[in-house]
């Protein structure tokens, strides 16, 4: 007798459920309270990476400057919640701006939209190549403008980055703070998990529901084919710039998190490594499907740490010395398993079902 | 149903289409025929908004030339556009549903759906491939079904025997032939004279730029100057 396929997803999706509120304790317990902070940033990365699939993936649109967007949001809430307003403007700000999270988050997703339709608009008719100069430059052009913004008034306070920035409160709790619920103790870093988790979840529905919906199969027309979808009616401007607006959202409310995560944000942490990490985690996990795209993010935001933590002892033990220090070897099993995936999995680790279809029909043919 | 004045289109320096003027009555099939560069597909991409162009065009009395190209669906104008352009990692399937994307008629357009594989039987057998593993004669059809999905009363075709073997391109018109049959009016343009020529009612033979011979098929098949130099006698 065969389980129902109903009740066999919804005890899916409830084992996963349990798996994900248990997660941080599992971790915190077996690894230390760090890794804990580890997979949180592992949220904001699968954030990023949703985001970017929707420029990337589904709309065909090569963005070498996302992280300009994440550097908007998370300058927005650095802006908005720390002192730092109030300290180069004494005459504008009698008292440091403290916005509460829910009103800086929706803002800074609006903003970040918004510079997503500025990079879009001039680059309407470009592709490709081009497109992935003109998107590289523009990240660079907001990390160039972040980075000077301190004279002749100190908006950004330059290389130095702004510092006191106050972490998100809900409900009159700051998540960096731990809290006492029904007697158990949980940390600052747990709490930020349960908060980028519900984030995270809401923005892998709305990437599902857009990847389902009349935009959603617009983008993936003008990707395939842009003549052929304005012939089919696809008004093919809005339509990219949507795509633009829409995806710079999500970096948007990744970079107020990470703001409020960290308490401090500097230029450095935006740099075109980073664009290029988050489009390795689109590519590597299978462009345009979104789980492969959230393997990808949680693979490469875990590598790193992995190596750090890993690489040390084992040299060690091999050859009773560190030859090879963990942060360059990082960059080169980065691009070793980016060549790996690409000579033997070249649609992704997980690609859609689709391009699976694709493969096996080519598979008949032969 | 079309009537072009004075179209002009210029790449650069170059001029590709010096004025061409063309009417095609409602139910008229229009062939427009001339060698390679004569300025046939840019004509039918001016038509179609694609490319930026001088000159008036109207549909049905209502003037176009300033109406951006995706609302042109909407006015009952399908364009199958050079080189095919299927969407390649969709199925069949989906691509004809693409080709309904600017109506919402749910029940109409299964029915249209079923209508097309109906026409084109091979497409019916291949719904769930993707349009990318298929032969080019089978992407012709795909992009002919999908243009009729938005039910056209005007077909833009361009160079639809591009890249095919004799055989599928004798295949692909019969299947132009019999979705005309029901009254869709046709500018088709096609290297092919001999081809374009049996097809339709019509035939312009363009040469640099310019159309220079307008006459019923059956003449141009009989004109001296056009066996000779399109027809290859």
């Amino acid at each position: 007798m065969s389980a129902d396929p109903k009740l066999k997803a919804r005890l899916g999706i409830a084992l996963i459920g349990v798996a994900l509120a248990v997660l941080p304790f599992v971790v915190g317990a077996t690894f230390g309270n760090s890794w804990v902070r580890i997979v949180d940033f592992a949220l904001l990365y699968i954030m990023l990476a949703l985001g970017l699939n929707i420029v990337v993936g589904f709309a065909g649109l090569l963005d070498l400057g996302y992280i300009a967007f994440y550097a908007v949001g998370a300058y927005l809430y650095a802006l908005l919640s720390s002192p730092h307003l109030a300290t180069a403007f004494p005459a504008l700000f009698a008292v440091a701006p403290g916005w509460p999270v829910w009103a800086v988050l929706p803002l800074g997703a609006l903003v970040a939209g918004l510079f997503g339709v500025m990079l879009g608009a001039p680059t309407l008719k470009l592709r490709g190549d081009y497109l992935a100069i003109v998107t590289l430059g523009f990240g660079e052009i907001i990390r160039i403008f972040l980075n000077n913004l301190n004279a002749p008034a100190n908006i950004t306070n330059g290389p130095q980055g702004i510092n006191n920035i106050a972490a998100a409160q809900i409900g009159g709790h700051a998540l960096n703070r731990p809290l006492e619920l029904f007697g158990v103790m949980v940390p600052g870093v747990h709490l930020q998990y349960y908060f980028f988790l519900a984030l995270t979840l809401l923005v892998v529905f709305v990437c599902v529901r857009l990847q389902d919906s009349r935009l959603g199969r617009a983008w993936v027309a003008i990707r395939e084919d842009e003549v052929a979808a304005r012939a089919c009616g696809i008004n093919t401007r809005n339509v990219k710039l949507l795509a633009f607006g829409l995806g710079a959202t999500f970096g948007g409310v990744a970079g107020g998190l990470f703001a409020g995560f960290q308490g401090f944000v500097s230029p450095e942490s935006f740099g075109l490594l980073e664009s290029v990490m988050v489009l390795c985690m689109v590519v590597l996990g299978g462009m345009g499907h979104i789980p492969g795209v959230i393997l990808g993010a949680v693979l490469l935001a875990l590598l790193p740490e992995a190596l750090r933590w890993g690489a040390v002892p084992v040299q060690q033990s091999l050859f009773g010395k560190v030859l090879i220090d963990p942060e360059s070897l990082r960059l080169l099993l980065f691009g070793i398993a980016l060549v790996v995936v690409m000579r033997w999995r070249p649609a992704g680790l997980w690609p859609s079902a689709l391009r699976k279809r694709e493969l096996a029909a080519h598979g008949e043919a032969a | 149903m079309l009537e072009v004045r004075g179209l002009e289109v210029h790449y650069g320096g170059i001029c590709a289409v010096r004025g061409v003027d063309l009417d095609v009555a409602a139910g008229e099939k229009v062939a427009l025929i001339g060698a390679n560069g004569a300025g046939k597909t840019s004509t039918l991409k001016a038509i179609a908004r694609m490319l930026p162009a001088r000159g008036s065009v109207k549909l049905e009395g209502e003037a176009i030339e300033h109406a951006p190209p995706h609302t042109l669906v909407r006015k009952g104008f399908a364009l199958v556009p050079e080189g095919r352009g299927v969407f390649a990692r969709l199925s069949v399937l989906e691509n004809l549903e693409m080709g309904a994307y600017v109506r919402d008629d749910k029940a109409a357009i299964e029915a249209d759906i079923e209508r097309v594989f109906g026409l084109l039987p091979r497409l019916k057998e291949r719904a769930g491939q993707t349009a990318g593993t298929l032969s080019g004669g089978e992407q012709q059809m795909v992009a002919i079904g999908r243009a009729l999905m938005s039910r056209p009363r005007l077909l833009l075709l361009d160079e639809p025997s591009m890249g095919l073997s004799p055989i599928m391109v004798d295949t692909v018109f019969d299947v132009i032939r019999q979705v005309v049959q029901d009254g869709v009016t046709l500018l088709l343009v096609e290297q092919n004279a001999r081809l374009a020529l049996s097809l339709c009612d019509r035939g312009c033979v363009m040469d640099g730029g310019e159309i220079t011979l307008t006459a019923p098929a059956t003449e141009l098949l009989d004109n001296p100057a056009v066996r000779a130099a399109y027809l290859g006698e």
